[in-house]
């Protein structure tokens, strides 16, 4: 049986879903991070789903794009996180409103 | 008509006399401390040598055929911008010549007068920089060939004139308050007066003048696109009626202002607070004329417009009336000469708003006027010196003695002003009246205002040399009256001669065929016709009539032995008014401070509380309660903000993809 791209799709928004989700309702920030990366790769799978569809390299190239930035933006925020939670000794996202209006 | 430069000597020179004067002024601002008694010498120096620097150029233009006696120095470039351009071009032309000559004549006179009346004065030297810089203004008015330039040296007056009206600024002077309690030679009627104030007068109604000279420029600019004199007066007959009639009269009103006519005559006899030399030089010699030259100047726009040189007319004899009637009532011998001189100014006004039939007659009554008034001024300021600075009328009589130099020229002046035949004032105030009486229309109403004034003039001028120099002596004790050093009389001798010779000299009887009119006709333009000699001296003798019988009643009530300060206690209610000057200026005050400042006061409470902090309050407000509400929006949750992008970006797919 060969497995067509709608499949692939499928995977991709349910895993694009549970990522939204869980930056919704989580609190843990290291959570919600995990849950961005999700998304991320949610995405990417899109984009590999239809370069392979139409036969075209760009989302490939587009995917390798996402997944370097993806790293990058894990190193500062994990930083940041670091730096919060040595500050104060804890991680929930609720407790980081300083521009509440 | 215009020789553009082809002038050879003097006539090459004369941007030289503003110049020097200048250089006057800036010698002494620099080294005026250092130089002490020679800053003085050095004043009367540059303005001497101007002096000579235009008698010299009137002797070319005199070799000059009529036609071409209009000559334009081309000077640098002030500015240009798009067609406009101004630069700094001289004319030196008949009447300007006439102008010049009178001020750096009659200047030099008055510098060396001031070297002994400002002697002991610690700030001589800044005296006399701003004296020469008053010289350089008025000279540069006189020789503009644009109205730009003109208006740099109308302004330059305006300022020495403020300037040097306060000169005393910290002096408190003693005067005759004309609503004190009237007790004989008690000094309970003079009160204290600054000059600050006078200055400002001064400057604040001059100022209301200038705006009238600013718009008549914008005007005169938008409609013929130049402001150089020979352009703007080629097309004046070009010019809508209603356009040069708005000219007219604003230029006019600029006038008023620096003329001291009605209304805006009120400054004048304020100005007295500054020293003498001062009142003789520019309030009644040279700055105040400036109005009269602006209209023989600009004669051709006046002519464009009837209405405006009915204005003028009416005005200059209201004036002339007006101040002659209130210098009955003046106690202060400066007042009186002030009042003196506003309507005097009504006569020359009277003669060049007639059109070509009195420009030569209210050019000449200018030029005899200033020497005559110059002396008055001065001769006055020597009482006062002799004096101990004093005022007052009431504490002169029978100075004939003690200063019979200040006495004899005084006399002379007084001759030329009441116009007593064969002085200068004769013949001129003869032929402005003249002149009034063959123009016909409102000229015989004006006339006959002309012909009260000159009895009223005669009533005054008695009046005042009658109680200073005749009868008894009516000073305090211990006040030793003496005349005044050379430098002072020199002066007052000179201008008496003029004052005395510079009628037949200048001018024939009816003025046809006299030097001063042979000499402006070129610029001014010839009448079409003159009296005859058996109308001129019938019209003379009605003036000279009326003048003789104000003089006799002078003579009645002054000089025979004659209460007439008891006179003055039964008709108290009549004299304050006189005194008061009508109380001119407290219409002034009704409706500038009293009326202005409620209109002020409803403003600050209604439209400025109001309006403009309302608005501005408002708009506060308004911003603060939307951001009040909108502060909301920022709850600080960063999962919120997480779900208002995914709405965000649900919301844009949404519109790509459904999109028709």
């Amino acid at each position: 049986m060969r497995v067509g791209p709608g499949a692939y799709l499928l995977l991709s928004a349910i895993l694009f879903g549970i990522g939204v989700t869980g930056v919704l309702i989580r609190r843990n920030a290291i959570v919600v991070f995990m849950c961005v990366e999700l998304m991320l790769n949610a995405v990417n799978l899109s984009f590999i789903t239809f370069a392979k569809t139409n036969g075209s390299l760009d989302g490939q190239v587009l995917a390798f794009f996402v997944m370097v930035v993806a790293a990058a933006e894990v190193v500062v925020g994990l930083g940041i996180l670091v730096a919060i939670f040595r500050k104060r000794s804890s991680t929930s996202v609720d407790d980081i409103n300083l521009l509440k209006g | 008509m215009t020789a553009v430069l082809n002038a050879t000597g003097a006539t090459r020179l004369i941007w030289l006399l503003p110049v020097l004067p200048l250089a006057g002024f800036a010698v002494n601002v620099l080294f005026g401390q250092r130089l002490r008694a020679l800053a003085g010498w050095i004043a009367t120096l540059a303005v001497a040598a101007a002096f000579a620097i235009a008698v010299a150029a009137l002797f070319e233009l005199l070799s000059l055929p009529g036609e071409e006696r209009t000559q334009i120095l081309r000077g640098y470039e002030w500015f240009s911008s798009g067609d406009l351009r101004v630069a700094f071009d001289l004319r030196w032309d008949p009447l300007s010549a006439t102008m010049a000559l009178v001020v750096t004549g009659v200047s030099s006179l008055i510098h060396l007068y001031s070297i002994g009346y400002m002697e002991h004065d610690a700030r001589r030297e800044t005296f006399f920089s701003w004296l020469n810089l008053f010289v350089a203004s008025m000279l540069v008015l006189v020789l503009a060939q644009n109205f730009v330039v003109m208006f740099l040296g109308w302004e330059g007056v305006g300022l020495c004139s403020y300037l040097l009206v306060g000169f005393w600024f910290n002096r408190r002077l003693l005067v005759v308050n004309p609503r004190g309690r009237l007790v004989d030679g008690e000094p309970d009627d003079t009160h204290e007066v600054w000059a600050p104030p006078a200055a400002k007068k001064a400057f604040l109604a001059n100022r209301i003048g200038d705006v009238g000279f600013l718009l008549a420029m914008f005007l005169i600019f938008a409609t013929t696109g130049s402001l150089d004199f020979d352009v703007v007066f080629g097309e004046a007959g070009a010019l809508a009626a209603g356009t040069v009639t708005a000219i007219a009269l604003l230029l006019f009103l600029a006038c008023t202002g620096k003329s001291a006519q009605f209304p805006l005559y009120v400054w004048l006899p304020d100005a007295m607070a500054g020293p003498t030399p001062v009142s003789a030089l520019i309030h009644a010699a040279t700055m105040v004329t400036a109005g009269v030259f602006l209209v023989a100047r600009t004669h051709t726009l006046f002519e464009a417009s009837g209405t405006a040189q009915t204005v003028v007319v009416l005005v200059g004899a209201g004036t002339a009336l007006l101040a002659a009637v209130i210098a009955i009532g003046q106690d202060d011998i400066k007042k009186i000469l002030a009042f003196s001189t506003v309507s005097q100014l009504g006569y020359m006004f009277i003669g060049v708003g007639l059109g070509p039939i009195g420009y030569v007659a209210g050019m000449f009554h200018l030029v005899t006027h200033a020497f005559f008034k110059a002396q008055l001024f001065l001769g006055a300021g020597s009482v006062m010196h002799g004096n101990d600075e004093d005022t007052d009328i009431k504490h002169f009589g029978g100075l004939r003695r003690a200063m019979p130099i200040t006495f004899w020229t005084t006399m002379a002046a007084w001759a030329a002003i009441i116009g007593v035949p064969l002085t200068a004032g004769f013949y001129s105030k003869d032929q402005v009246l003249a002149a009034l009486f063959e123009h016909g229309g409102v000229g015989r109403l004006a006339w006959v205002a002309g012909v009260l004034t000159a009895g009223l003039t005669a009533f005054y001028m008695s009046r005042y040399v009658f109680l200073t120099f005749f009868g008894e002596r009516r000073w305090p004790e211990g006040r030793h009256p003496h005349e005044s050093p050379p430098s002072m009389t020199v002066p007052l001798i000179v201008l008496a001669l003029l004052a005395l010779v510079a009628g037949f000299s200048l001018s024939t009887f009816t003025g046809e065929g006299g030097r001063l009119q042979s000499f402006l006709e070129p610029v001014l333009g010839a009448p079409e016709e003159h009296e005859s000699l058996a109308a001129a001296v019938g019209l003379s003798a009605v003036a000279t009539g009326v003048a003789a019988a104000g003089a006799v009643v002078a003579w009645l009530l002054y000089i025979r032995p004659f209460d007439w300060l008891a006179l003055r206690r039964r008709h108290a209610t009549a004299w304050r008014a006189l005194a008061d000057g009508l109380y001119v200026n407290q219409v002034y005050e009704f409706f500038t401070v009293n009326m202005g400042g409620a209109f002020a006061a409803f403003l600050a409470r209604n439209v400025d509380q109001r309006g403009i902090d309302g608005a501005v309050n408002g708009v506060a407000e308004l911003v603060g309660n939307a951001a009040r509400s909108g502060r909301r929006l920022q709850s600080g949750l960063v999962r919120s903000y997480a779900l208002a992008v995914l709405g965000g970006a649900v919301l844009i797919v949404a519109f790509l993809v459904f999109r028709p």
